[in-house]
């Protein structure tokens, strides 16, 4: 390193001799899985979840007496941003058979299938609160799960998914999701998708947390960027109707109790419009802007919640939504980018978490809630954490062993993402480790689903983030990507089944008054609105950090 | 977190404004009073919403970069690019071919690429854009697509272009028909597909969504983890 100028300061040089120093030593060194006990232990005094200071019972509606958190209870303790006196239903601006609520890759996929099974691009209207694609979706760097390869199976990917969800998860989901998970991978090869492969054609897969076989398909470390572009691609080949920067903010209903449609509105000239559906897909996202106790996030700037907020106000059953998913690498230092996220696959390719002294203290790849638990306690618990100037601690991901390991070169090939966006901020990721801190990275639980992807509510399909139950209590690594495009395929197949016979009744925002009513039985007063938007950055807020660590 | 940077200047679209000096340009526009709607998006560098023109100090340059990925520097003038009104073809991927002729015929502009390589320096992901350009002209799909993989279409190429060409576009055509028909699918996902179409693992599956609790993490404890390559 004697020619490279270090992108740290000098407080953490030190620290960064003694990982240089080690690192030979450690090439292909293991470190080994916890135990169930010690994942259980570490857990229960490190993971965020089990903070319960944080969370409270919600007051309001059929979840009643569940716990959340204070952040997700507070905008569904709110009121509706608007009264339904002041909409009128007559006047109806789109009249649809499938309304999509959510342009990630989700929504697209719905889109895309209900057009497969005979809707006309015209009959479906995709509606997004930002631009088309604009979604975590597009983010997912790592991969996507499928167990496709002669030495995994369908029923060892569900061992893993259920046994990492902590058995929570609704066994048909998984079912849908281990089972669908090889076609998936076909349907993208064969809309034009580019998977990284070995020089054999064979999917060049990766392992991930809590995957008991290399299972990860990537597209580079752009896995998400490359696999929503094709669908908008290909949304936009079809002419399927798509309506940008017109966020819905409430269902409408009809006289039969069905979900009919929504109230939009328009992002940039502020007016409300209404849209009458015979189906109505939700695939709005999760909640990473909500910052769930002060955590940084890796989400998109959109990600606020908004659909479990409309979902209940309509009546749908939550579940698990007193469980959070915390990344447990997101970046701790550079400032400007504090809170994105470090792939995974960093890990699965040879990087190891190491401490101040530079020594390794977990096994690399533990599913993210007792990695991310791990990496809080080697901070907060063991006091071996690395202090940026801003105050954050975080530990090394020791980058610079994958060139070593898989050959120089690899970071550049499969990272160039992760390369290019450190390097803006002055740090070879080759030569000199990231440091990173757990970070917000999804919403595990949502609004509850079947195989069909109905809910308790007729006429409401949900998709992707802002459903639950598919992973239980913790998701792994390349399932929520899996889970996008098998429960958005299969939402459109049914919509448009549901289409053929639907019929639509008078319309109503009744639900609203009964949402008020539901607020004074549970004594809430509170001049909160929701569903929020847009997260609140503006002046001082931006240099927010407020941990509520412990 | 404490912020005790120096404030420097910056002018959003005109209008001066004090920031600290370590912002980037999209915290910088919050923090002097902007809230998003158009501009941002993943604010992580994978999406392209933020694409900005700005002009330093004293330099007559107009330079390119994602707001989320920039530091201001004092005395920048910046202004945002949100929406380029570009041109995309519409095409049925099973129908086309992947030929030399099938970019040029929905995409004939190509043919005025100057080789300027105005595109490639307004690129803020770094890509070799006029030379994917130039592979399409050639017809070289292959190339067209490797070239323009890390490709986020945020869409500064296509406002800079003087052949008035829309890169982003015709790489996407281009990597579509590279990876359907060039690549190719991969024989053991075809395999797998039939299998879970026969059937072949129903009875495995069903045994474990039936199985208790207890059972299901005897199973998980003790399976096998085999991550050999």
């Amino acid at each position: 390193m004697s020619d490279y100028i270090s992108g740290y300061p000098e407080s953490m040089q030190e620290s960064l001799r003694k990982v240089a120093e080690s690192r030979a030593n450690r090439v292909g060194k293991q470190f080994t899985p916890m135990t169930a006990d010690e994942r259980h232990k570490v857990l229960e005094e490190y993971h965020p979840d089990w903070k319960m200071d944080q969370k409270r019972e919600l007051k309001v509606g059929p979840c009643k007496g569940e716990l959340m958190p204070h952040e997700v209870v507070d905008i569904l303790e709110a009121h509706s941003v608007i009264k339904p006196e002041d909409i009128d239903l007559s006047n109806i601006d789109y009249d649809v058979d499938v309304l999509i609520i959510g342009a990630g890759g989700a929504g697209l996929s719905a889109a895309i299938l209900a057009n497969d099974n005979g809707v006309d691009p015209d009959n479906i209207l995709i509606v997004q609160k930002l631009r088309l694609g604009d979604a975590n979706s597009k983010m997912s760097q790592g991969g996507i799960q499928a167990a496709d390869h002669p030495k995994d199976s369908p029923t060892l990917h569900y061992l893993d998914i259920i046994g990492g969800g902590h058995y929570y998860n609704k066994p048909e989901l998984v079912e849908a999701m281990v089972k669908d998970g090889p076609d998936i991978i076909k349907w993208h090869e064969e809309l034009g998708v580019l998977y990284d492969k070995l020089e054999d054609g064979t999917m060049q897969l990766a392992p991930g947390g809590g995957t008991s076989r290399r299972r990860m398909h990537s597209c580079k470390d752009y896995t998400g960027v490359e696999i929503t572009r094709v669908l908008m691609d290909e949304t936009i080949n079809r002419q399927i109707n798509y309506v940008e920067f017109t966020s819905a903010v409430e269902f409408i209903m009809d006289d039969k109790g069905q979900v009919a449609g929504a109230v939009l509105y328009d992002m940039d000239t502020h007016e409300y419009k209404i849209a009458r559906a015979k189906s109505t897909i939700l695939a709005t996202g999760g909640f990473g802007r909500l910052h769930i106790q002060g955590y940084e996030t890796t989400n998109h700037y959109g990600s606020t919640g908004d659909g479990i907020v409309m979902a209940y106000r309509a009546g749908a059953n939550l579940m698990h939504l007193d469980s959070t998913q915390f990344h447990p690498t997101g970046s701790a230092y550079p400032e400007q980018i504090v809170g994105q996220l470090c792939t995974e696959k960093l890990r699965a390719r040879g990087s190891q978490p190491l401490n101040i002294e530079g020594e390794l203290f977990v096994y690399p790849l533990e599913t993210r809630d007792v990695e991310a638990s791990a990496l809080i306690r080697e901070c907060y618990g063991r006091e071996k954490g690395i202090t940026t100037p801003s105050g954050m601690k975080g530990v090394w991901l020791d980058t610079p062993l994958i060139d070593i390991i898989k050959g120089e070169g690899t970071i550049e090939r499969e990272f160039a993402a992760m390369y290019r966006n450190y390097s803006k901020f002055g740090i070879d990721i080759r030569k000199e480790p990231m440091l990173v801190f757990p970070t917000l990275h999804y919403q595990n639980g949502g609004v509850e689903i079947n195989v069909k992807c109905e809910t308790n509510v007729p006429g409401l399909y949900v998709v992707g983030e802002v459903c639950g139950g598919v992973h239980g209590k913790n998701r792994l690594m390349g399932n929520s990507q899996l889970d996008l495009y098998v429960f958005g395929r299969r939402a459109g197949v049914v919509v448009a089944e549901r289409a053929k016979t639907a019929e639509i009744g008078k319309l109503n925002l009744d639900h609203l008054d009964r949402y008020e009513k539901w607020l004074k039985e549970g004594d809430v007063e509170t001049d909160r609105k929701s569903p929020i938007l847009l997260p609140e950055y503006r002046g001082k807020k931006t240099l927010d950090h407020q941990l509520k660590l412990l | 977190m404490e912020n005790n940077s120096e404030k420097i200047t910056i002018y959003v679209m005109g209008k001066k404004h004090m920031v600290p000096e370590d912002l980037t340009i999209m915290k910088a526009m919050e923090y002097s009073g902007h809230q998003f709607t158009r501009g941002a998006g993943c604010r992580g560098g994978y999406c392209g919403a933020c694409a900005t023109l700005y002009r330093k100090k004293g330099s007559y340059k107009l330079e390119g970069a994602l707001a989320c990925q920039k530091i201001v520097e004092d005395g920048m003038y910046i202004a945002q690019i949100p929406f380029s009104p570009a041109e995309k073809k519409t095409y049925i991927l099973d129908e086309i071919k992947p030929e030399a002729a099938t970019i040029l015929e929905y995409y004939p502009e190509v043919s005025r690429c100057l080789a300027c390589n105005t595109c490639t320096k307004a690129c803020p992901q770094d890509i070799m854009v006029m030379d994917y350009v130039q592979a399409s002209l050639r017809g070289d799909i292959t190339q067209a697509a490797k070239l323009s993989f890390d490709c986020i279409s945020c869409g500064l190429c296509a406002v800079r272009c003087p052949a008035e060409i829309v890169p982003y576009n015709v790489s996407q055509l281009a990597r579509r028909l590279y990876a359907k028909y060039i690549d190719g699918p991969s024989e053991h996902v075809l395999e797998r597909v039939k299998e879970v179409e026969e059937g072949v693992y129903d009875q495995d599956i069903k045994e474990l969504m039936t199985a208790s609790k207890e059972t299901l993490a005897e199973r998980y404890n003790t399976r096998e983890i085999d991550l050999n390559e």
